[in-house]
Order: C-alpha cells, then sequence, then structure tokens
C-alpha cells in the first residue's frame, strides 16, 4: 500500500467518527472537551457555528453521530454526545455579545427563504452576517417550521425553540409569517438574487382502506395533528388510540396522545419491532409511558357501526428475509385481529408537494414530482433557485436540513458574488502537537471504563398531565461531566514520523488494543490479515508509514485505537505525537 | 504520565487452548524508559506464554536487582514472582524448582545481576542444569545508576557520556557452554519474531535454557559509539538460521527443501524445526558452538539464534533422583515413614 497522505484533511476527518458521521460535521470532541473544562459557553459555541440550534438539538437530534461513537466497539454503549450538548446549553452564559455583528451597510443582495424551517435559517444565519438583505416566508405565526409543528413540547420547550430562532430573526431579517406561499413565479417576480426553499416535506401520506370514509371523522394524520395540538387547535383525543405506524413521528403521536386523554394507546407497525424506523432511545420514552407497541400486524380495515367508528381490523404476519435481506410479510393466521378504537393517527410516512411551484420556471421535476437539485450545491435548473432540508431530497431530519442550509448559503454567496458555485470551498483544517512535557498531555488522555451514564426523567405523574412539561431533565453538572470523560477525543491524531522511529517496537508492545503493526509492505488485503491484530472492518482506514531502515513499514489499524496516547508516550524519540486535528466545515464567506 | 492502561482491548483478540487473550499473560504498566528494549522482551514472554496456552498459576518469573529484574511486574501478572537479592536470582529459583518440580521457571536478568554480581551463582546453576529459562537481558551498561560500563560491554564500545570501554566483555553464552548449559541462544529485543520461537523453545527444554538477549539502553547505551545500540545490532547481528516452534500436537505442515532444515523433538513432546543458515555451525555440538561464537566475535559480527541445543539433557532432578511428585506435596507420612523404615534403613547399612 502507499503511505498514507495525513495531509489530506479528509484523512484524519475520517478517525473522528461522530464529526465524520454528523451531517454538519460538528467537532464533537472539540465541545466535550470543553463541557468537562466546565467551559459551556465555548462548548455552545462550538456547536452554535457548526449546527445551530445546540439547545433544540440537544433534545431532538437523531444522533447519527453515537452509532459511529468509536466506543461502541470496545463496550456496549456510546457517548451520550446529544445529552452533551444539551448540558453545554443548559449551562451557557449570554451569548449575545459573542452573535455576529450585522452589518449596517448591506451589500445590496437580497435573497427570499420560503419556509423558516431548521434550513431556511441556518441560510439566514449564514448570510445576514455578510449583509445580505434576507426575506423569510412562513405560513405559522412563527419560526421554527417543523421543530415548532411537530416536535411536541414535551420533549422540546417552547422556549428553548424561541431562543435560538430569534438569535437568527434578530439578525434583521424580515419576516413574512403567517403568509401562505402559493406561487414561486410572484417571489421570483420580486427580483431576488436568489430564492432558496425550506419548505420540507409537509405531506403525511395515508392508507386507503376499507371504511376509512365512513370513519375519517375520527382519523387523523399523524404530522398534521401533531401541528394541531402545537397550536392549540386539538386540545383532545378519544380514550382507545391507534398510531398506525413505526418511525419517530408515530412515537411523537403516540406519546401526545397519552397527555391528551388517551388511555388505551398502541402503536400498530406492519414491521418486526426490530425493523421499525424509529430510534430506539424513542420507542424506549414510548414504552416508558405504558405504550405498548404490536409489531407484525398489517391494517387492513377499518370498522364502523352506526356510522362511527369502532376500531381496526388487523392481519398478523410474520417477517421472511430473502438471501438478499429482501423482507416479505407473510400472514401466519387465518382471520383478522380487531383492536378497538376511538381516534387513529396514521403515521406512515410524509413526503414533499409542490403545488405552489410553476413547472414553466425552468425548475425541472423528476418522475417522482421532486425537483432536480444539485447533491453539492442545492442549486436547481434555475440557477437562482436553491433548494434545502427535507424539500431536497425528501424528509430526513433537523441535522441534516442544517447542513443543507450552511451548504446552500456557500452556495448562493458564490451565486451572488458571480463566482462558479461547483468551487466548493475547502474545510478549515489545524493539526497542532498537544504535548506539553516528557509525558504530558495537553488532553485528558486516561482512557474512564465508566458505562454510559442515563439522563434522568421528570416524573410519569407529572409528565403525562401536561404535555407542556419536559420529560427529560437533562445531566447535572456532575453526571455531564463524568459523561464528558467517557469521550475517548478522537481528535487527538496518533500521528507518526518515519524518520524518527527506531523500530524500538515500544509502541506496538504498550498499545492495549494492538492497532499497531510493523512489517514487510503488501496490499490492503494482504496486510489486513497479517498484523498484530485481526483489521476486518473495511470501513476503517490502514494508516501506512512510508519505507523504515529494516524496510519493513508501520501499519496501524484505525478502528479500536482508544486515542490514550501510550504508544507516544513509550515512543523514545517522539516519532508518535499526539496532535488535535480541528475541522471546520467552511462556511458562506469564509 | 499514564500510570495504567485502558482497560479497554481489541474484541477480536484470539483465544489460546485455555481460552485466554494476551491481556490475561499482561502486568502493570511498565515504568522503565520510554524505548527500553526491556520491555519488548516483555512483551515476547507475554505472547509466548499465551501461545503456549500456560496456565498461568503454572509459572514462576524470579529476578534480581537491576532495570531487568523490574520487568517481572510487567508480564504474567496472575503467576507467581519472586523479587530476590542482587545477583542471587539462581539460588531462590534452585530451592523453589526443588520444592516444586511442577511449575516453569522462569529467571529474568541482567548483565549486572549475572555477569558482575550474579557471576557465581550463575556459573553454578548453568552447571547443575536447573530446569529453568534464564534470560538476560543485556544492555552492556548499569541502566539503573547512569549508565557505566557492565562486564558485557565490549572493548571499545562507549556509551552516551562514556570513554571506551577498556576491558574485555564476558560473553555470557560462552560462559554458559562452559559451564554445561543444555540450551543456548542469543537474540535482540527488537526482533520479536526470532526471540519468540527462542522463549518457546526454553520454555519447552527441559534443563538450563539461557537466552542472552541483547536490549539496548535508550537512555545510556544507545548512541553510535555503541555496540549494543539498535542501529550497531541491526547492522551487524548475524542469525545461525532461523527457527519455527511446533507446539505439540501440532502437524508440521511447511514443506523446505531437504537438507536445509532439521528437526528437533523437545522434551514436552513439542518440536524445533531449525533452518540453517550458517553452515559451519552444528547446534547440537559444543565445540562447534564455542567455535562459531569466537570466530563471530573476531569478525566483529553478533551470532544470535540458536547456538546449542543438548537433546538428551539432564536436568538436576534426574541427576538427584527426586521425587515425581513434588517436595512440596509430600506430607508428614511421605516424608517421615516412621520407626520400622528406619531400622531397615540401618539395618541395610549395617
Amino acid at each position: 500500500m502507499k503511505p498514507t497522505d495525513i495531509k489530506n484533511p479528509e484523512y484524519f476527518h475520517k478517525v473522528v467518527d461522530c464529526q465524520h458521521a454528523c451531517p454538519a460535521h460538528t467537532p464533537v470532541p472539540e465541545y466535550i472537551r470543553l463541557i468537562a473544562a466546565e467551559r459551556y459557553t465555548d462548548a455552545y459555541m462550538v456547536n452554535w457555528r457548526s449546527n445551530v440550534f445546540p439547545g433544540i438539538l440537544g433534545r431532538t437530534c437523531d444522533r447519527p453521530c453515537e452509532p459511529a461513537c468509536r466506543r461502541v466497539r470496545v463496550e456496549e454503549e456510546p457517548v451520550a454526545i446529544c445529552r452533551l450538548k444539551r448540558v453545554a446549553a443548559d449551562n451557557k452564559d449570554d451569548i449575545t455579545d459573542r452573535l455576529p455583528t450585522i452589518p449596517r451597510k448591506k451589500n445590496g443582495k437580497r435573497i427570499a427563504l420560503i419556509g423558516a424551517g431548521p434550513a431556511s435559517l441556518t441560510v439566514a444565519r449564514d448570510l445576514a452576517p455578510l449583509g445580505y438583505s434576507i426575506d423569510i416566508y412562513d405560513n405559522q405565526f412563527a419560526g421554527g417550521g417543523m421543530m415548532r409543528s411537530q416536535i411536541p413540547t414535551f420533549r422540546l420547550p417552547v422556549d428553548v425553540l424561541d431562543e435560538e430562532v430569534n438569535y437568527i430573526l434578530n439578525m434583521g431579517v424580515t419576516t413574512t409569517f403567517n403568509v401562505e406561499v402559493d406561487s414561486l413565479k410572484e417571489i421570483l417576480s420580486k427580483s431576488y438574487d436568489a430564492v432558496f426553499v425550506g419548505t420540507g416535506a409537509p405531506r403525511g401520506k395515508g392508507l386507503n382502506l376499507p371504511g376509512l370514509e365512513d370513519a375519517m371523522a375520527n382519523v387523523y394524520l399523524g404530522i398534521d395533528w401533531l401541528s394541531s395540538v402545537a397550536f392549540e387547535h386539538t386540545r383532545s383525543i378519544g380514550k382507545r388510540v391507534l398510531v398506525l405506524g413505526g418511525g419517530n413521528t408515530a412515537m411523537d403521536c403516540c406519546r401526545t396522545s397519552r397527555r391528551m386523554g388517551g388511555e388505551d394507546v398502541r402503536v400498530v407497525v406492519r414491521s418486526p419491532f426490530e425493523d421499525m424506523k424509529a430510534s430506539p432511545w424513542e420507542k424506549a420514552d414510548a414504552a416508558h409511558e405504558g405504550i405498548p407497541i404490536y409489531n407484525n400486524h398489517v391494517p387492513r380495515e377499518f370498522v364502523v357501526e352506526e356510522g362511527k367508528l369502532k376500531g381496526m381490523n388487523f392481519e398478523k404476519v410474520e417477517a421472511k428475509y430473502d438471501e438478499e435481506g429482501n423482507r416479505t410479510l407473510i400472514p401466519i393466521q387465518d382471520g383478522l385481529v380487531f383492536m378497538e378504537a376511538d381516534d387513529v393517527l396514521m403515521a406512515i410516512g410524509q413526503e414533499n408537494s409542490f403545488p405552489w411551484i410553476e413547472r414553466d420556471l425552468g425548475i425541472e421535476f423528476d418522475k417522482w414530482d421532486m425537483p432536480l437539485v444539485d447533491k453539492a450545491t442545492f442549486q436547481s435548473t434555475n440557477k437562482t433557485v436553491f433548494f434545502g432540508g427535507d424539500s431536497a431530497f425528501g424528509p430526513e431530519n433537523i441535522i441534516t436540513a442544517v447542513a443543507h442550509g450552511h451548504q446552500a448559503a456557500v452556495s448562493i454567496d458564490l451565486f451572488c458574488r458571480g463566482e462558479d458555485v461547483a468551487q466548493r470551498p475547502p474545510p478549515h483544517v489545524t493539526l497542532a502537537s498537544q504535548k506539553m512535557g516528557v509525558h504530558e498531555w495537553s488532553y485528558d488522555n486516561a482512557v474512564e471504563n465508566d458505562q454510559r451514564y442515563i439522563v434522568p426523567l421528570a416524573p410519569l405523574q407529572k409528565t403525562l398531565k401536561d404535555r407542556k412539561v419536559e420529560v427529560e431533565l437533562g445531566f447535572d453538572i456532575s453526571t455531564g461531566f463524568k459523561e464528558a470523560e467517557r469521550c475517548l477525543n478522537c481528535d487527538v491524531q496518533t500521528v507518526f514520523d518515519e524518520l524518527r522511529c527506531i523500530e524500538c517496537d515500544a509502541c506496538i508492545d504498550i498499545c492495549p488494543t494492538d492497532c499497531i503493526s510493523f512489517t514487510t509492505n503488501g496490499s490492503e488485503d494482504d496486510l489486513r490479515g497479517r498484523l498484530e491484530a485481526p483489521a476486518p472492518e473495511l470501513t476503517q482506514d490502514l494508516y501506512i508509514s512510508a519505507d523504515l531502515p529494516t524496510m519493513r513499514v508501520m501499519v496501524k489499524d484505525e478502528n479500536v485505537c482508544l486515542h490514550c496516547g501510550l504508544c507516544a508516550e513509550r515512543c523514545p524519540t517522539t516519532a508518535w505525537d499526539m496532535q488535535k486535528f480541528l475541522y471546520n466545515v467552511s462556511q458562506a464567506g469564509q | 504520565m499514564s500510570y495504567q492502561v485502558p482497560k479497554f482491548r481489541h474484541p477480536d483478540l484470539p483465544l489460546n487452548d485455555l481460552g485466554y487473550t494476551k491481556a490475561d499473560y499482561e502486568g502493570t504498566i511498565s515504568t522503565l524508559c520510554a524505548g527500553c528494549g526491556h520491555d519488548s522482551i516483555s512483551g515476547s514472554i507475554v505472547r509466548a506464554c499465551h501461545e503456549l496456552s500456560i496456565e498461568p498459576h503454572k509459572i514462576a518469573k524470579l529476578s534480581g536487582i537491576g532495570c531487568s529484574s523490574k520487568t517481572p511486574a510487567y508480564f504474567l501478572g496472575k503467576s507467581h514472582g519472586f523479587n530476590s537479592v542482587h545477583g542471587r536470582m539462581p539460588s531462590v529459583v534452585t530451592g523453589a524448582a526443588l520444592a516444586n518440580r511442577d511449575l516453569i521457571y522462569l529467571g529474568v536478568s541482567g548483565d549486572g545481576d549475572t555477569a558482575s554480581i550474579g557471576m557465581g551463582q550463575f556459573a553454578h546453576v548453568a552447571r547443575r542444569n536447573l530446569n529453568m529459562v534464564y534470560i538476560v537481558m543485556n544492555n552492556g551498561c548499569y541502566g539503573l545508576t547512569k549508565g557505566q560500563d557492565s562486564a558485557t560491554a565490549d572493548r571499545g564500545s562507549a556509551s552516551k557520556k562514556g570513554d571506551p570501554n577498556i576491558y574485555s566483555a564476558i560473553d555470557l553464552c560462552g560462559t554458559a557452554l562452559q559451564m554445561g548449559a543444555t540450551f543456548v541462544a542469543r537474540s535482540f529485543s527488537g526482533d520479536k519474531e526470532q526471540l519468540l520461537p527462542l522463549i518457546k523453545a526454553a520454555m519447552s527444554h527441559r534443563g538450563f535454557a539461557i537466552i542472552d538477549v541483547i536490549s539496548p539502553c535508550v537512555t545510556f547505551n544507545n548512541n553510535p559509539q555503541s555496540t549494543k545500540s539498535y542501529e550497531f545490532v541491526r547492522e551487524h547481528s548475524e542469525a545461525t538460521g532461523t527457527i519455527d516452534f511446533v507446539p505439540m500436537h501440532k502437524e508440521i505442515t511447511a514443506h523446505y527443501q531437504p537438507g536445509s532444515s532439521h528437526d528437533v523433538t523437545l522434551h514436552d513432546g513439542s518440536s524445533l524445526r531449525l533452518y540453517k543458515a550458517d553452515e559451519s555451525l552444528n547446534p547440537f555440538d559444543r565445540r562447534s558452538a564455542v567455535a562459531a561464537l569466537e570466530d563471530h566475535r573476531d569478525s566483529g559480527s553478533i551470532l544470535t539464534g540458536l547456538i546449542y541445543i543438548n537433546e538428551d539433557s539432564r536436568d538436576l532432578h534426574e541427576v538427584l533422583e527426586t521425587s515425581q511428585r513434588p517436595l512440596n506435596q509430600l506430607d508428614e507420612a511421605d516424608l517421615c515413614p516412621g520407626n520400622k523404615m528406619l531400622v531397615n534403613i540401618n539395618a541395610s547399612l549395617r
């Protein structure tokens, strides 16, 4: 294999698994260290720069970082990254003096943002400080989009939402709320320099089953029902509620139902429990509130008597998988299973819908009626129109919308300055030694053995009575510190200098996880088979040095390296050094 | 500064026949200087014992005084251990071995502990062919007292702050051969491929097995004027050949040209396959071994690998015709058979 090019920032970026997995590439270990140092405001700002909504995401993020956490490769549970983010948000000081200053003199460019959800707000946050004049349009009475209408307040209190939305709205952006944009042509006629569409995936999918017509009065689309609850149009639900669907919206629907008068609330899902799309912790939260999940039940019909919904019939099935992993649901008994219901919530998915975009504006749509949007620039086939968030490629999550918003802002800025949007700016990267003395590092390199700490919850008697009482209490400061100490500091890289190495083997002998080998070079396949310990994880790179004096090479399997720094401590010639790698994605104007 | 090794280990570490991983044979974190050759030797001992599937409680590790003699703390944390008086490790092993012949005895010593203060003990334990492995971590200097030349420093070799050594060096392999050792090898801490099978073979040999391991002192004796530096040893060592250690019950599967290799069956049923690189050495002939050592010294090179092995070695227990049951397992009735037996013995002597 060729020596690893560590000058390519993507190499070490990939080693920081949590940051790499985060769509917005938040420098996770960096802010976790700041939390451990009780520098909550600094930790918050590291987040704010990258993911815009630390307090909101610290409660609601889908956490793609956590399954990626290196700790799951050496023990059971990842670091509670998401909840540590909340620790930073909960304990920060006033940050207003740290927010970017908004130039009085504008740059003369006008941008329209359709929708005031996370994607649009991110675009506004990135462009307003550069002097752009921003107009936001939304059909709700306040900013936040689905974070306001679809995430229940017991998961995300309104004051947390308002605070972070207002940091952006206070940047001098012009808001037009309570207005449904029903024509993109009309917006374009206002001669904006660019238009960003961040309207989400607003249409809930329904199930057209026998009996639906007569049952209609008691059947709701999940996301519509959730926003109706959020805006207080709906204040109650029947005692017996069936929630159809196995995603996070279904979990929000069933838990909200419990607070709106539902006593016998059941989630019914077609797939096996393990295949459900809901995050494991959201399923656990539903279970904690006494909500049973009936899996392997396919809804077949609404049962209506005397014009009134009585319940639903389901077919019991079993999942069978073929060799390629394709699933088929096979009925396992004759007859249907009846479940009583006063109300039914359908949370089986949502989709995009653009009835308000005229088809003669130069924006091409594909066969699924989705706009053609460039994956890197977020530009549509009409050069002035950009898409982001769920409206670009379908339903994802908040952190993905934020990532889209940053990139769209970069594109809009390049576009407005007449530059090529395809020329993406390189990331900001620093790599600095953490050596402070002979065996001293400026990071806490000792590896904590503690198991993941549990976030305390408010008592059920309290939370089930009032949908506005937040369920999770968050870590207190001392638990937050202990959880922060579990972080392995994967951004502190093991950097190897073959010119200094005397091949004494000290690093091989000390490495607790046998990551390091010195051997003759070969192909990747060949090398992986003859290292000190098995290296079967192909998604994790091998770090290869240039040839050493004995014509061997150093090979390090990045997979289970604990970043404990022992190789560098035991190295007599500082051929190994622990260097902190900070990777920040470039944002507009940088 | 780290005071302990993290608890987490590689999730797919291989298990040996006993179901243990290599981690089960480790000790505490080393307090020796970073890059010390001794740590590599400790690493090789850990691997050898793991791969041989020896139950940790069946090993006793004993040492004297010095940097080398601190190392038993850093390997085999679940084995028996005794850190004895300077140069007196052989006496303690002798006592322990006579009391309990069921353990595997691993003595660890340094060039000071062996070739200076312990020279007399070393000579006699070799002469008695005690069943033990005697590893010398040989760095040619007194590392624990700031790097003065030791008795194994070559004439003309200089440590980092020292003048060239004016005395001739003691060759521990040569001395051991002279004294009657039945397994003599030399290796280098930086060459695990060679050291590992040698340690395994030594542990399977019945009788006195010495491995003189050149182990650079990175702090005081790893400079260009030293003949015990990583660089000098790498450039000047000449291997007698390579050896494969084949454990008992495992089939020899590799095929080599006839005549180039020689199989030796060890006492415990395992075997050694030797591939000779140096045709002038016959490792089964003591004279040839002595001559090879002298020849290499004259030519300024370091002879490494298996230098001598006596396949018909009779260890101290055999020579003394001691009881097959270890002494420590004999109870009062066994040791004191009573007046009737004494009368019989006395009668037989009349």
